[in-house]
């Protein structure tokens, strides 16, 4: 893949939550980063997430709950992302999201899971380091 | 207040003063160039009578109870009674958040405050396919009457007041606690309580909407209107700044959209033929206790002015009653932090400070572990004793709106009122709040506050301790309460139930009529409620709702 292209980032609001205060202000910093970012807005299925990723052809998906459905909600979008043969697509996840369901979420394929208080610096670099990896 | 020429020559000595400083900030600098509040107004290094020259204490400040309201909604304030201590709790199923309830009354606390789940916040019944994974995590499950009366189960309803965290289908679980009440002998003329019955902010923060907004306005005004005969001491509304705060908003602009929406139920009330002085006295507020806490205080007397010479020159509203904004405040969920989350209880103490120091009517204080999980007991009973401790042992009780005539509070309430004030002119202009939300000025003008408050903090403008400063190396927090994922079965085992065991010909002949009232014009209490008693379930209700109404898209901010 040519490196010329920007960054193509869907930012996605899974289940119905609607806190969507971290979701915007990192959408906001990712475009400021230099990246393209496709914000899918509240309520949204793992099916129509990962049908957007793929007709959107992104490079990275970043999940935000905050309603403590990450457990039900992330492995699913990872199945049907799986599915769609998306292999090299970064997962990143946010939210309120306990130090001990980590484990299992990155198990299930997710890169990586930040926490309240994470700096948007942190998302930008950690996003442009593990883009394309694969 | 003060001789005009007394104020220039004041001014004139201060002016001196100021110079003989600036000489000596060389050597001694301040600690930053700039001071300013969250909402950006500049903080001066000094303040005095000169900076509220035109400030006149009837037409402005007044006694408490008294119109304009600024120091207070009732004369006596809390040497009469304190506030109403009211910690929002609810969450797994209907026995569990019971058990929690009756903890909280036996600590002391004064009023209920239910906090349901999403499925139910949205009218999806739990057994619902986006019901998966969100079933009795942030709130009570409830899809039936049923799992209302255990809920309430052993707690006497003329007893106690219930605020209900509930909007899109704020009408349904209104009529379930009627319901209850009447399973216990209470009529609905002695129930006291609040249904949050806010849609706009739902539309611009919050995010649990339904129904498009000409429908969820009517919805809104009919239970205005039923409540004003049969449920009379019930707060219809709670309009509600919090969540717009928590969104990303300033102070200023949380009152400026809080009193916009509340100006939009007055309007649509108007249009559905209700006097401004039969709805205005039930509707009541909830505000946002934030970090920067003399612009809170100020912001708490500035929205009570506002409000009320809205209602008189706006409305003609005649009713002392309709003028007073009551408020209730929970403290700033988005400040606490993970990170060292015992300093949570500290930043909770000064926040609730603020808003009894800016005369609330109840309070939430949050838990110090709410960054990271749902309360604990532990958790919850400290954030409860916090309040205690103000009530009881500070002292700031004793007399009403002690922060009278600082020169900075005045002036901090007349710069909020203002400002405030030329937003609800901009949105005015743009149409009112429905209008603006639907343009998309509201959500953008919060978004930007939020990534202004994010990129201050990153530069380390503003310091959060914990995070940008003072930070330690911690072990993951332990002993956090989890909900157990098997709640959506026994949910969706107790639907089964009850749609088994009630009476199917009756509910889908209350079904058909509440659609025909829907298609109509008719109030929709009556036949939400006779639907409720059938035990017709809240999707099976929304659901029939969704069929006339249609569902709300949201517009895209981004």
């Amino acid at each position: 893949m040519s490196n010329e292209r920007k960054i193509r980032v869907l930012a996605a609001k899974p289940g119905l939550d609607g806190h969507d205060r971290g979701i915007k202000v990192i959408c906001h910093a990712l475009r400021d980063a230099g990246m393209e970012v496709i914000y899918t807005g509240l309520r949204q299925t793992p099916e129509q997430i990962a049908a957007t990723a793929v007709q959107e052809d992104v490079d990275v998906i970043a999940l935000s709950v905050l309603s403590g459905a990450h457990d039900y909600l992330f492995p699913r979008i990872m199945e049907l992302v799986k599915g769609k043969g998306l292999k090299d697509v970064l997962v990143i996840g946010g939210g309120v999201i306990p130090e001990e369901d980590i484990p299992a979420l990155k198990a299930a394929g997710i890169s990586e899971i930040f926490g309240p208080g994470t700096y948007t610096s942190d998302i930008v670099q950690y996003i442009q380091e593990n883009v394309r990896k694969t | 207040m003060f001789d005009p020429e007394k104020i220039k020559d004041l001014k004139k000595q201060q002016s001196a003063w100021e110079e003989k400083i600036e000489s000596k900030l060389s050597k001694a600098p301040e600690r930053q160039k700039i001071f300013k509040t969250i909402s950006e107004i500049p903080i001066q290094r000094v303040y005095s009578p000169g900076d509220i020259p035109n400030l006149d204490y009837d037409r402005d400040l007044a006694f408490p109870g008294e119109f304009p309201f600024t120091r207070g909604v009732q004369p006596t304030m809390y040497r009469g009674r304190f506030w109403t201590m009211r910690q929002y709790a609810g969450f797994a199923d209907a026995e569990e958040s019971n058990r929690r309830y009756k903890y909280l009354l036996d600590q002391g606390q004064t009023g209920l405050s239910v906090a349901f789940d999403l499925p139910t916040q949205i009218g999806y019944d739990s057994d619902h396919p986006l019901a998966q994974g969100e079933v009795g995590k942030v709130g009570v499950a409830i899809d039936s009457l049923l799992d209302m009366e255990t809920l309430f189960d052993g707690i006497p309803l003329d007893k106690v007041s219930t605020s209900m965290t509930i909007n899109a289908p704020a009408a349904v679980l209104l009529a379930m606690y009627i319901g209850v009440a009447e399973k216990q002998g209470v009529s609905s003329k002695d129930l006291n309580g609040t249904i949050q019955n806010d849609i706009l902010k739902e539309y611009s923060s919050r995010g649990t909407y339904i129904f498009p907004p000409q429908p969820s306005l009517r919805i809104i005004t009919n239970i205005f209107g039923y409540c004003s005969k049969e449920v009379p001491k019930w707060n219809t509304i709670s309009i509600s700044g919090y969540h717009i705060r928590e969104a990303g908003s300033t102070a200023v602009q949380e009152v400026a959209f809080t009193l916009a929406n509340g100006l939009a139920y007055v309007e649509a009330a108007q249009k559905a033929g209700l006097d401004v002085d039969v709805i205005g006295p039930r509707l009541s507020f909830f505000f946002n206790a934030h970090l920067d806490f003399f612009e809170e205080i100020a912001k708490y007397r500035a929205a009570r002015r506002l409000w009320a010479r809205l209602m008189k020159e706006r409305f003609g509203s005649k009713d002392p009653r309709t003028m007073t904004l009551r408020f209730h405040t929970q403290t700033a969920g988005c400040s606490l932090t993970a990170q060292q989350p015992k300093n949570n209880i500290v930043r909770v103490a000064f926040q609730a400070l603020s808003a009894v120091l800016g005369g609330t009517q109840s309070l939430h204080t949050n838990s110090m572990d709410e960054a990271l999980a749902l309360p604990t007991e532990e958790a919850v009973q400290v954030a409860l004793r916090t309040q205690q401790l103000i009530a009881y042992e500070t002292g700031v009780t004793d007399t009403v709106d002690p922060l009278a005539g600082s020169f900075y509070i005045e002036h901090l309430t007349t710069t909020i009122e203002e400002k405030a004030m030329d937003y609800l002119r901009k949105i005015d202009e743009l149409g009112g709040a429905a209008a603006a939300i639907e343009k998309g000025f509201i959500q953008r003008e919060i978004q930007e506050s939020a990534f202004r408050y994010q990129k201050a903090i990153e530069a380390g403008d503003r310091v959060v301790v914990g995070i940008n400063k003072f930070q330690i190396k911690e072990p993951p927090p332990s002993g956090l309460l989890k909900v157990d994922p098997a709640i959506r079965e026994q949910q969706i085992q107790k639907i089964r139930k009850i749609k088994q065991t009630r009476d199917n010909t009756r509910v889908l002949s209350c079904l058909d009529s509440l659609k025909k009232t829907a298609e109509g014009s008719d109030n929709l209490m009556p036949p939400i409620l006779e639907a409720v008693r059938a035990y017709a379930t809240l999707g099976e209700i929304c659901d029939t709702l969704r069929s006339v109404f249609g569902e709300y898209t949201a517009v895209s901010t981004l």
